[in-house]
């Protein structure tokens, strides 16, 4: 298939997709694996959890994901504290051997926003520690201006909350991030519902889409995927293509010169 | 003694992590967190262990 993707640049990473894409919520292992495939994601979102002993499931499910040949990107989803994110960023890059992590810090159950007070100061701690930090992060300029502050080169303000699928909940303060954080890998994560939200993103000029939900809990995951990876290269063809002005009224694509019937007053 | 792992009691005759590991036959990727620090394996024979120490035990997981 032709495609329009150029190589560009994620935490020194030469990637090709602008896809980041969950490995939770699907039906089964092989549809996860499959969906993955079809999204052409390079870059592949992973967690750690209590192993019960003698359980080997998330052995099984590493090898998947391993055989899949994708960076991965380790979260620290359900940390509530900058000392218990810390603590699992920590555990995730012994067990992944990465340094990359995406850091989440919850600070309300019910809407899944993050603590940006605890955010900053967990990004800032681990960066010292040689983390390369994805914080998740909403969409207030001043929180993604105070984790680009403490070393943040790339920062994930959501759509809308977790799973909502509501897409693009503001997009006066995502254009606002966009443009107030020009050097900034801005990455759009949480909230994604369906593929115009996410060319929606690109078209603003985001890098890049995080998502999950919006693929593992589709009918058919496996299209749905390549419904999203399509949907991205167009969002991001259309940004680098420039989009024209809006106009408040009509003005008629075909030229007026030469209309049949056309009787000037 | 008794270990607090993963959040349950846990009866163990492990001195320090290394000697738990093998107790508990732990394989495979795994990472271990010692009363909320993370322990890096290269340290496992030299942290011990004492009575009511929380250890957490964490595997890979599907995540987004």
């Amino acid at each position: 298939m032709t495609t329009h993707n150029q190589a560009w640049s994620l935490a020194d990473t030469l990637l090709q997709s602008r896809l980041l894409i969950g490995s939770a919520l699907y039906p089964s292992p092989e549809i996860m694996r499959q969906a993955i495939q079809a999204s052409e994601s390079q870059v592949v979102t992973v967690s750690i959890r209590r192993q019960n002993i003698g359980d080997q499931s998330g052995q099984a499910f590493w090898q998947i994901i391993q055989s899949l040949g994708c960076h991965i990107l380790p979260n620290t989803a359900g940390c509530r504290t900058a000392q218990e994110s810390i603590t699992t960023a920590q555990m995730a890059r012994e067990i992944f051997g990465t340094n990359w992590v995406k850091l989440e810090v919850i600070g309300d159950d019910y809407t899944l926003q993050p603590d940006p007070f605890d955010l900053v100061k967990a990004a800032q701690v681990l960066i010292e520690d040689g983390f390369e930090v994805f914080p998740y992060a909403s969409d207030d300029l001043v929180l993604c201006q105070r984790l680009v502050d403490v070393g943040c080169r790339i920062v994930m303000p959501w759509a809308s909350p977790i799973g909502s699928g509501k897409g693009i909940m503001n997009p006066y303060n995502m254009e606002l991030i966009r443009q107030r954080l020009p050097d900034t890998t801005l990455i759009v994560d949480a909230g994604i519902g369906k593929p115009s939200h996410a060319a929606q993103a690109l078209e603003m000029g985001f890098d890049g889409v995080l998502l999950n939900s919006a693929v593992a809990l589709a009918d058919d995951p496996i299209n749905m995927a390549s419904a999203f990876k399509l949907a991205i290269e167009a969002g991001r063809l259309g940004y680098n293509s420039g989009t024209m002005p809006q106009r408040e009224f009509a003005t008629p694509s075909t030229p007026v010169l030469g209309t049949p019937f056309w009787h000037q007053g | 003694m008794i270990l607090l792992i993963n959040d349950k009691p846990t009866e163990s005759n492990a001195q320090t992590l290394a000697s738990l590991v093998l107790e508990l036959e732990i394989e495979g990727a795994f990472a271990l967190a010692l009363n909320e620090n993370f322990v890096p394996k290269s340290q496992y024979a030299d942290t011990f262990v004492n009575e009511n120490d929380r250890i957490e035990i964490v595997a890979p997981m599907q995540g987004g």
